[in-house]
């Protein structure tokens, strides 16, 4: 039974949206307001920040508090946001450029700290909103209008820099698998925590077709491995695929050749804070592996928010000062008194204030 | 050598001296609470090197502490010190020109070794002739020996026998000036007694025999006699700028009903008021020590959109990186303070000493049409009053305020009468009432001011952002709709100027030269003024704490006086701005760019020379 029988249309707001025709931030965006819908969780008590770029007009989309910063720095602005009011809760839109390169600091700050916000990022590997230029995350050699001779450097992996910054959840869907992205929205709402939720997205303008050779449906279950929770990883149209261990490296196999069984394949536990194998499932690329999709890590730790909260009650149980007088008056203070002292001018009688 | 005497004084000033690790703030410090409980009036200056430990025994490694007190309102921690305590020939160096002619030198003469004066780079044996200090009070005191001596019957190392130095100075200025022991004592004993038992018995068995050396030298030592000062009945304690700034935050958000949250950057001088909120959880602070200065003040925008009393505190590099961010707060018309320390620049510059070159930075200092509310506060204690203000303003006006201080109020302090809470004025935010009619930029016709609705509110649901909006908080880039709302962000600060007082003169209200200063100079200000007074001349002042937008009586009181000077802490940012604003006046300069503070002397031949022209 539902507190509030929400749909997806109690998250959408008047404003027109103004994405691309096509655009794969419109599937993201379903995705979202049908997975706030299901969170059963007041609509007055949402607040969405985003930076700068496409994905970042999102909050004028919603009819939840929203709040559009400034470029790279929704992360710390949703840091004050959640740390000032512990109960809202705090959506981050934001995308490669936004987060990876201007906002870097303040996102691997933010998975550090264990804030407990949803980050999700839009990966389309390009910059979008000023038309076209290699990104962090696009890859060497990438032609684009500011590197017309290829880029020479090599590109961000946003679940490293995540579990590098000792993150406690992190997620990967396709922008065209609505009902998986949804799937994984879910879980990382659920998570206490930092929860960074990285879509791979397409920019039909600048960037079409980057994500193809993972996304195109007719090859996803050959080359998408969909990771479920206490469940073998396997994948292909047969689920006659999967990983194993060996000499500590993950090798896709193939059930019932060369003795393989289901039991020999590995069991996806997200909850364990096995960051090597967790890595290792980011960093799987095709065409040697599948690539990874589902909840990759999400293990406990203590969360910032609350446990500022927590320190302030701490304090507070066995305080002294219990107001500013007290404060004003404690520790080293004196009396002067006396007749030849004068009455004191008060600043505010002193000055004339209205 | 003079004779001794006892001599008596209306004030004194003494700057302890010695390397960076020798303990000079906090002898200075405990000299200076132990003077005000004694009912002095006080006014000190630190006066430190960037560096935690620059190397030992250079000119470059000196720390000071000046302390100036007195049987009459002290404004300045003084010019020219009448006492020097010199621990090593670099700190004798670095100080003898900052002394009062003929004044008193103490110096530990076992640290005048050969390698000592020419680390210092003195040329010759004899550095008092080398910078002309022969008719000085030379006392010279063996203070490393009889340290040592009064400590051999303790278990102690070498290490921490030297660090009692300071104790033994201490010890004999307390003679010198009559100042009881019972303070250092119990301050000693907490901050030692439990952890090391034995290292509060040596600094005790120090700071005695520092003293007792003082009683037993008579024949030489100067014993000078400063009577209380005769000031206003209350409850005193001692405040630097940077602890009453963030008090008087404290102070704004209890009386706004709301919580305090600060997202800042440990950078100097501003990293204390940072530290005294975090102490802060009783009263339930949230602090947030963020990874840059730009998160520093995101996060505290992130908290006024989530409904707190949002600050952030810095100095002028942070400054700079907020800059943007603080042109959101702008926009999105958050209420947020920030505080800005001011201190030596550009780039790195002079991070530990003081300057008022922010001013420009602050008033213009981002992209597009940005205005902000500007305070400065003039005296360490005051520091409170204007962060209170500072809170006040941006609650009750929606919009972004800076107040300005600087090194010299931050780390300087004064006796403080503290007010009772309830001599402070109310602060009511502007919190949405009715969900039915609510635009988030729909404005109080007289004051301009938006309303706050924050999340958690029902029916308020809204956007903001950092693009040109509607009254809805959409997205609108209409031409018109820009030009309407530029004006509008202006005159929302321009409207301000209904909550300050006027600008009030010290002084006659017409004369031959008004003096206008601003911010933290106010005490070596007023200290010229009241000095070219007392000799008759026509010279009052006008000091301002309100920038943007100025008292509203400004021109008047300009128009009164033939000559005006504006003298502050950098090349006339202050003067150009009053050009800007009152092109009607011809303003005179007095700047300096030392890192130091104003001297009352230099002013006054400034001020004099002005008269004559």
């Amino acid at each position: 039974m539902t507190k509030f029988n929400y749909t997806a249309k109690d998250f959408k707001s008047a404003a027109e949206v103004r994405w691309c025709p096509g655009c794969g931030d419109y599937a993201i965006m379903n995705a979202v307001q049908k997975t706030m819908a299901d969170m059963d969780i007041a609509h007055k008590d949402f607040a969405v920040i985003s930076g700068i770029g496409c994905s970042s007009r999102f909050p004028y989309y919603m009819s939840t508090y929203g709040f559009h910063t400034i470029h790279g720095r929704a992360a710390a602005i949703a840091s004050g946001v959640k740390s000032a009011n512990p109960a809202l809760t705090v959506w981050v839109m934001t995308g490669d450029g936004d987060s990876l390169a201007i906002g870097g600091n303040h996102f691997i700050h933010l998975v550090r700290r264990n804030i407990n916000v949803n980050l999700v990022l839009f990966n389309n590997k390009i910059y979008g909103l000023t038309k076209g230029q290699y990104s962090p995350t696009s890859d060497r050699g990438k032609i684009t209008k500011t590197s017309p001779f290829g880029t020479i450097e090599d590109s961000f992996v946003p679940g490293q820099l995540v579990l590098g910054s000792r993150g406690t959840f992190f997620a990967r869907a396709v922008d065209n698998n609505i009902k998986h992205t949804q799937e994984v929205l879910a879980d990382a709402a659920q998570h206490k925590g930092t929860s960074v939720i990285e879509v791979l997205q397409n920019c039909v303008i600048f960037n079409d077709g980057i994500h193809e050779h993972i996304s195109d449906p007719k090859f996803r279950a050959e080359r998408q491995l969909f990771l479920k929770k206490g469940q073998p990883m396997i994948f292909g149209e047969q689920e006659d695929k999967g990983l194993i261990l060996e000499n500590g490296r993950l090798k896709v196999v193939k059930i019932g050749e060369n003795g393989v069984t289901i039991k020999d394949i590995l069991v996806h536990e997200p909850a364990e804070d096995n960051l090597g194998l967790q890595v290792a499932l980011i960093n799987m690329a095709l065409p040697e592996y599948p690539v990874a999709m589902g909840v990759i890590r999400s293990v406990e730790a203590p969360v910032y928010d609350q446990e500022m909260k927590k320190q302030i009650e701490t304090v507070q149980k066995t305080r002294k000062i219990t107001c500013m007088d007290d404060l004003l008056q404690s520790g080293n203070t004196w009396t002067v008194e006396g007749e030849n002292c004068d009455e004191p001018v008060k600043f505010f009688d002193n000055k004339c204030f209205g | 050598m003079k004779n001794t005497k006892v001599i008596e004084l209306e004030e004194v000033a003494i700057r302890f001296s010695g390397d960076s690790g020798d303990g000079m703030q906090l002898t200075g410090t405990l000299f200076s609470d132990t003077s005000a409980l004694l009912g002095n009036d006080i006014s000190t200056f630190p006066d430190y090197p960037s560096e935690i430990r620059a190397p030992q025994g250079t000119v470059g490694g000196v720390s000071g502490f000046q302390v100036q007190f007195g049987k009459k309102k002290i404004t300045t921690p003084g010019d020219l010190a009448h006492v020097l305590v010199a621990m090593n020939p670099a700190a004798l160096k670095a100080n003898a020109a900052y002394m009062n002619p003929g004044g008193t030198i103490i110096f530990d003469v076992d640290s005048f070794s050969e390698k000592n004066l020419e680390k210092a780079q003195f040329k010759t044996n004899d550095p008092f002739t080398e910078l002309k200090l022969n008719d000085y009070s030379l006392i010279p005191v063996p203070i490393t020996s009889m340290t040592k001596e009064s400590l051999k019957e303790l278990e102690l190392d070498n290490k921490s026998i030297l660090r009692c130095k300071n104790m033994f100075a201490l010890g004999l200025i307390c003679w010198m000036f009559d100042r009881p022991l019972d303070y250092i004592e119990g301050f000693i004993q907490k901050k030692f007694g439990k952890k090391s038992p034995i290292i509060a018995e040596a600094n005790l068995c120090v700071v005695h025999a520092g003293y007792n050396y003082g009683m037993n030298l008579q024949h030489m030592t100067p014993q000078y006699i400063v009577h209380p000062a005769p000031i206003e009945k209350g409850i005193y304690r001692n405040v630097n700028g940077n602890l009453a700034t963030a008090w008087g935050l404290l102070a704004a958000a209890e009386k706004s009903g709301l919580e305090l949250f600060i997202g800042s950057y440990p950078i100097t001088p501003a990293t204390d008021i940072l530290q005294a909120l975090a102490e802060r959880k009783d009263l339930g602070v949230k602090s947030f020590q963020a990874e840059d200065e730009i998160a520093g003040i995101c996060t505290t925008i992130g908290a006024a959109f989530a409904g707190d009393l949002a600050v952030t505190s810095t100095s002028g590099p942070g400054f700079a990186l907020k800059s943007e961010a603080l042109g959101l707060s702008v926009m999105a018309e958050l209420p947020i303070v920030v505080v800005n320390v001011q201190r030596g620049g550009p780039s790195t510059g002079l991070p530990t000493k003081t300057e008022q070159s922010d001013l420009l930075q602050t008033l213009y200092g981002r992209n597009g049409e940005s205005p902000v509310v500007v305070l400065a506060a003039s005296t360490p204690s005051d520091c409170f009053y204007y962060a209170f203000l500072a809170a006040k303003i941006a609650l009750e006006r929606m919009v972004p305020v800076v107040l300005l201080t600087d090194g010299f109020l931050g780390n300087g302090s004064e006796p403080w009468r503290v007010p009772a809470m309830s001599e402070l004025p109310p602060i009511t935010p502007r919190k949405a009432k009715n969900p039915e009619t609510y635009l988030p930029y729909n404005r109080d016709p007289e004051t301009l001011a938006r309303e706050w609705a924050i999340p958690g509110m029902e029916g308020f649901e809204h956007r903001v952002g950092g693009l040109e909006k509607n009254n809805a908080g959409g997205v609108n880039q209409d031409p018109d709709n820009h030009q309407r709302n530029s004006e509008i962000r202006a005159a929302k600060v321009e409207k301000v100027v209904e909550m300050i007082p006027e600008l009030e003169v010290a002084g006659e209200p017409e004369g031959d030269l008004l003096v206008v200063g601003w911010g933290g100079t106010y005490g070596h200000m007023i200290s010229s003024v009241l000095a070219m007074q007392a000799t008759g001349k026509k010279v009052s002042l006008a000091h301002f704490n309100y920038i943007k937008p100025l008292p509203k009586n400004t021109a008047e009181v300009f128009g009164k006086f033939k000559k005006i000077v504006v003298c502050e802490l950098n090349m006339g940012q202050f003067a150009s701005y009053l050009r800007d604003k009152l092109p009607e006046f011809k303003y005179n300069q007095v700047n300096k760019m030392k890192g130091l503070p104003f001297s009352v002397h230099e002013l006054v031949e400034n001020f004099d020379k002005l008269l004559e022209a």
